[in-house]
């Protein structure tokens, strides 16, 4: 192979700017698309366990529309054709006006396909609570709601760090889609780089050194909640 | 002060209760006994409504617990439960699964509820377990616990669903003196149990359930001695024999 190797381009401005800029990017889309995921995940997994047939139906719904369509179909659905569907002017809004509309229709996308994953962790961390447990929290004069709250909520939530934390790391990597729809994040600056310098081989070392960095420091950070939070007694605890 | 009432109870097709009734007066102990799979721990669970029941009624001092609209969390509250693998909360260190009850539901504040726990633990022996989680305590140990949590709630009867049968031989007397102490100070006590020796001591009727139907419902003695239906008289010869 007859390659240029030239390292120094990584630290040249513009392009050492452009790389952390991406990273910033790719940053900024992961962190905002993982608090939807986890918020409206959560909302959705514990609805799945409630009493009420249709409630479940529609977050069982929810959960199988989101999970089962490509990601990248879904980004391109929620930024060409969704603001077709909305009311007039909002859908002007959303084409015009929008800050961002790149930056916001990737954290909207990648947070809804999360939620969905999300949302399984939480419904099977509830529903390996024991049926007893919950009544025993019944017995004590614990409305429904309550027993969520003190005692299924704050189980699931410890049991299921582990598989968390793979979701959380897959949205870092799946943001990298949104280089599609036009974000400037960390895969699209590297490609950047190399259209301009034509070391490709250096820019995408330097993403895949980044990305790295980031998922390991999410590795390590779910560790340490895990280590906090576990319950003394259960499986893997010390 | 308990009065079930001709209930029935199905699960899909399996009729688990069949027109069960009973009545158990203030200050009395109540043994329930029965081949497993008769319907014991499924009826004492729908005293306090833990598991809903089909047709008839079940009055816990004047509140039909069985009736639409009733508040069950303040019902429950009031009726003590103890579990067979004790449910204690495992996030919670021992005090405090006997505090939640109390701040959550009877609004006490912390420190009362703290003075309240910190004097049942005495009472059960265990005021130096009080910081620690409950799976570093032994099965015994929990189940007291578990029964020290529903103490803390002030109730007026106390429902007991097999608490011995998952202890190691040697752990099942220290429940079983909790258990008996709480008999002779008066507590009403319904306890589905297969601990003839406890029921000898402290019941004063017991009730044998098969099959879904209470079969029997006699005086301690008269049971044990000269039970009326043949099939009590098999299963005592069973569980008397070893």
């Amino acid at each position: 192979m007859n390659y240029n190797w030239n390292w120094s381009v990584l630290f040249q401005e513009p392009y050492l700017g452009w790389l952390f800029s991406g990273l910033q990017w790719t940053l900024l889309v992961a962190i905002a698309a993982w608090v939807i995921a986890f918020v409206l995940g959560s909302a959705i997994g514990i609805l799945r366990t409630v009493p009420n047939r249709l409630v479940r139906t529609l977050a069982a719904a929810y959960v199988e529309l989101f999970r089962n369509i490509p990601l990248l179909v879904q980004l391109f659905i929620w930024y060409f054709v969704v603001p077709e569907l909305l009311p007039e002017e909002l859908g002007l809004w959303v084409k015009r006006d929008m800050p961002n509309p790149e930056y916001v229709t990737a954290v909207v996308a990648l947070g809804a396909y999360t939620a969905a994953r999300v949302a399984e962790q939480v419904r099977s961390g509830i529903q390996t609570i024991r049926k007893d447990l919950v009544n025993a929290g019944l017995a004590i004069g614990l409305t429904p709601l309550q027993t969520y709250l003190y005692i299924r909520l704050p189980i699931s939530y410890r049991i299921i760090v582990p598989p968390l934390t793979s979701e959380f790391l897959t949205i870092f990597k799946n943001s990298s889609l949104a280089l599609t729809i036009g974000v400037l994040e960390l895969t699209a600056q590297a490609r950047q780089i190399e259209n301009y310098t034509f070391q490709g081989f250096e820019a995408f070392t330097a993403a895949t050194v980044l990305y790295l960095v980031i998922t390991l420091l999410v590795v390590l950070l779910m560790r340490l909640i895990d280590q906090k939070t576990r319950i003394p007694g259960s499986v893997g605890a010390n | 002060m308990i009065k079930i009432d001709n209930i029935d109870k199905w699960y899909d097709d399996f009729h688990v209760l069949k027109s069960c009734s009973l009545e158990v007066e203030r200050g009395e102990v109540i043994v329930i006994c029965g081949p497993s799979g008769s319907g014991k721990s499924t009826l004492i669970k729908c005293v306090n409504a833990l598991e809903p029941v089909d047709s008839g009624r079940i009055v816990v001092e004047e509140t039909d617990v069985t009736a639409k609209g009733t508040k069950l969390p303040l019902v429950r509250a009031r009726i003590g439960m103890v579990f067979q693998h004790f449910e204690l909360f495992p996030h919670k260190t021992v005090i405090e699964n006997l505090m939640m009850g109390q701040i959550k539901v009877l609004n006490r504040s912390r420190d009362e509820a703290r003075r309240k726990a910190e004097s049942l633990l005495e009472r059960v022996g265990l005021s130096d377990q009080a910081d620690k989680y409950p799976s570093a305590l032994s099965g015994g140990q929990q189940q007291r616990v578990a029964i020290a949590r529903a103490l803390a709630m002030d109730p007026i009867a106390m429902c007991f669903d097999e608490p011995t049968s998952a202890l190691d031989p040697e752990m099942i007397s220290e429940v079983l003196d909790v258990m008996v102490e709480l008999a002779r100070e008066g507590m009403t006590m319904m306890v589905v149990t297969h601990e003839m020796g406890f029921a000898r001591k402290v019941a004063r009727r017991v009730v044998f359930m098969d099959q879904g139907e209470v079969k029997e419902v006699a005086a301690t003695e008269t049971f044990f001695n000269n039970p009326e239906t043949d099939r009590a008289k098999e299963f005592l010869s069973k569980i008397l024999a070893h």
